[in-house]
């Protein structure tokens, strides 16, 4: 009996990582009328049913390839298809850790910053992780779209949870995500009127039929732009800094850790799977130009970064950088840098949502937040900031932590492309990065403020902090192990091996 | 020539000004409603665009008859009504912000709520 439920849910472990956190949202509120404290639980439940699910079908992936699911069995194009292949599988994972990860760090965290407010900053919290494992998972466009909104809903109300000009930097949030959404939406129209049809897999069979038609080109621009916004690629960008700021601690580590992360993987779907390489080369060569205005993100990031004071602005001005950095690595778009970048994805995620998790902590148990007061922090918190350190070194790029490899391989890229700007780019803002994390360094460890007893963050924050930052660690040394797995892909989409 | 083409496409002219327009009150307007406004047009010239794609000239609505005739296409219709939602609950979200702040800096205009900002 048991034997058959499990062979059951295995069979069905696709859609039923989506249908837990939807069930899990809307019960959310029933748990809390039976009592407000099991909220938290509840929320980390339903995210660690979610990591294993993500993690058993990774597993599949690598052992016996392509995962197709159909939705009520009925046959794509027609249905909706869910698919899973390394490169989202991998996706899945990443989102779900530090989903799970956040959801255990945010108990204390939510509690002290904004009480009270549980039973609908939990429903929301399993509504954007359920979102962002649904445009991962997905393999029709528009569902990506729907699933899209559900994250970029719940995102904009979990930001405006935060202090008092959370508000307006949630106000502006969402009109910026409303005018990607609103591209994504027209590009997939112009799209489907071209095609006729949303599955992902059969758009990329009818598109190369029709590469040299104004629509799709209109069409293909207005989804890039849009997905571009959602990622905070460079120019577009001005939502991030005070979003990330102002929401709570526990949710910045959330959304830099994954939604952006999400917005740049359905980038990479659309640029390599759905459109194909071939278009870009032959009919609108947008790399050239994406990786420019890469570039200038990176270095633009990494400069805002030093002249910042607070803790968790720099950060927010050090993901764009490294955002640039992934968005350089595919636009570059051969197999070391898209290697790199998809290394990125992950590397970024553990190393920022373990910052910011920091510098939670630091608000958690002494309220400061501006990097001058931080003086001698290493006394006081010694653990929170070695997990610091780890990922800041990870940040900058020192091996064998898992920034270096990303980096590495970006670089090797760069080379291979022959773009040596961009490699003097790459190097130039490794040494800015270590600038800015320098600063911090040298008030946490060389300054001096008299307090000698410790004042540790709360296990249940510690830990999770500490896990990310060994992650980071540990990814380093895994690193040739998971580029041996996107070389699948990679080979896939590119016809080229990685090593 | 040009009148042609502006005469019998002219809902794919209409969806495109009402873009622009939106677009102008998003980014071009200082008070938060008039915002929401702009970005609610943006969000339904889209549907507009939609429910073009799917018309079939002379066509009905997709329900078997006898006899032979010609539907219109009800996919993207679907598409829609499932985008419509989505832009219902956008604007609860926005106009729900817009309350909150009106509330906390006792204004809609986004030049005083950051000068508000500036001062603290």
């Amino acid at each position: 009996m048991i034997e058959l439920i499990i062979s059951r849910i295995v069979e069905h472990a696709p859609i039923l990582l989506i249908v837990v956190g939807l069930v899990g949202a809307f019960t959310t509120p029933l748990i809390g009328m039976i009592k407000k404290g099991l909220c938290s639980y509840w929320a980390s439940l339903v995210s660690l049913i979610q990591l294993i699910f993500s993690i058993y079908l990774f597993y599949q992936v690598i052992r016996v390839g392509k995962i197709s699911y159909w939705l009520g069995g009925w046959q794509p194009p027609w249905g909706i298809e869910y698919v899973v292949d390394v490169l989202n599988g991998f996706v899945l994972v990443v989102v779900s850790i530090i989903c799970f990860s956040v959801s255990i760090y945010g108990k204390k965290s939510f509690l002290k910053e904004v009480p009270g407010k549980e039973i609908s900053l939990y429903t929301l919290y399993i509504l954007i992780s359920t979102g962002m494992l649904g445009i991962v998972i997905t393999g029709d466009i528009f569902n990506l779209y729907v699933f899209l909104e559900i994250g970029s809903l719940a995102a904009y109300a979990l930001v405006a949870i935060g202090d008092r000009e959370a508000l307006v930097a949630s106000f502006n949030y969402m009109i910026m995500g409303t005018i990607s959404a609103c591209f994504v939406l027209l590009g997939i129209g112009y799209l489907y009127l071209m095609t006729g049809t949303l599955n992902m897999a059969d758009l990329s069979r009818l598109l190369p039929a029709l590469y040299d038609k104004p629509s799709v080109l209109i069409g293909i621009s207005l989804l890039i732009v849009g997905f571009s916004i959602k990622t905070a690629v460079f120019p577009l960008h001005t939502w991030l800094p005070d979003a990330y700021t102002h929401s709570p601690s526990a949710i910045s580590a959330l959304l830099s850790g994954t939604f952006t992360k999400v917005g740049i993987y359905a980038l990479i779907r659309l640029i390599f799977t759905i459109v194909g390489l071939d278009y870009f080369i032959e009919h609108s060569n947008i790399f050239v130009f994406l990786s420019w205005v890469a570039s200038a993100g990176i270095i633009f990031g990494s400069v805002m970064a030093i002249a910042q004071d607070d803790l968790k602005r720099m950060l927010a001005y050090s993901s764009i950088s490294q955002i640039g950095y992934i968005a350089l690595g595919v636009s570059l778009a051969n197999n070391f840098s898209l290697a790199g970048g998809i290394l990125h994805i992950f590397g970024h995620s553990v190393m920022k949502s373990g910052l910011f998790m920091v510098a939670g902590a630091v608000i958690y148990t002494t309220g400061i937040r501006r990097i001058s007061q931080l003086s001698g922090m290493s006394r006081v918190m010694p653990y929170t900031m070695a997990a610091f350190l780890i990922g800041a070194l990870s940040m900058i790029g020192i091996p064998p932590t898992v920034g270096f490899f990303s980096k590495y391989f970006i670089l090797l890229g760069a080379i291979e492309a022959g773009e040596w700007v961009f490699v003097a780019v790459i190097l130039f803002s490794s040494l800015l990065t270590a600038a800015y994390f320098w600063k911090v360094f040298e008030k946490i460890y060389f300054g001096r403020n008299g307090i000698t007893e410790v004042n540790e963050a709360p296990l249940s924050m510690l830990l999770p902090t500490i896990v990310l930052a060994i992650l980071s660690l540990i990814g380093g040394f895994l690193a040739p192990k998971l580029i041996d797995i996107f070389n699948l892909w990679i080979e896939g989409v590119l016809g080229v091996s990685v090593w | 020539m040009v009148l042609e083409i502006i005469l019998t496409k002219y809902n794919y002219f209409i969806y495109i000004s009402l873009m622009a327009l939106g677009f102008y009150g998003m980014i071009g307007k200082s008070n938060l409603i008039k915002k929401l406004i702009g970005m609610s047009v943006f969000q339904y010239s889209i549907f507009l665009f939609y429910i073009s794609i799917a018309d079939v000239e002379g066509g009905t609505a997709p329900i078997l008859v006898k006899g032979e005739v010609v539907y219109v296409n009800p996919l993207p219709h679907v598409l829609i009504l499932t985008a419509i939602v989505v832009a219902v609950s956008t604007l609860a979200v926005g106009l729900s912000l817009a309350v909150r702040i009106y509330r906390e800096f006792g204004t809609l205009d986004e030049n005083k709520i950051l000068m508000g900002l500036k001062n603290d």
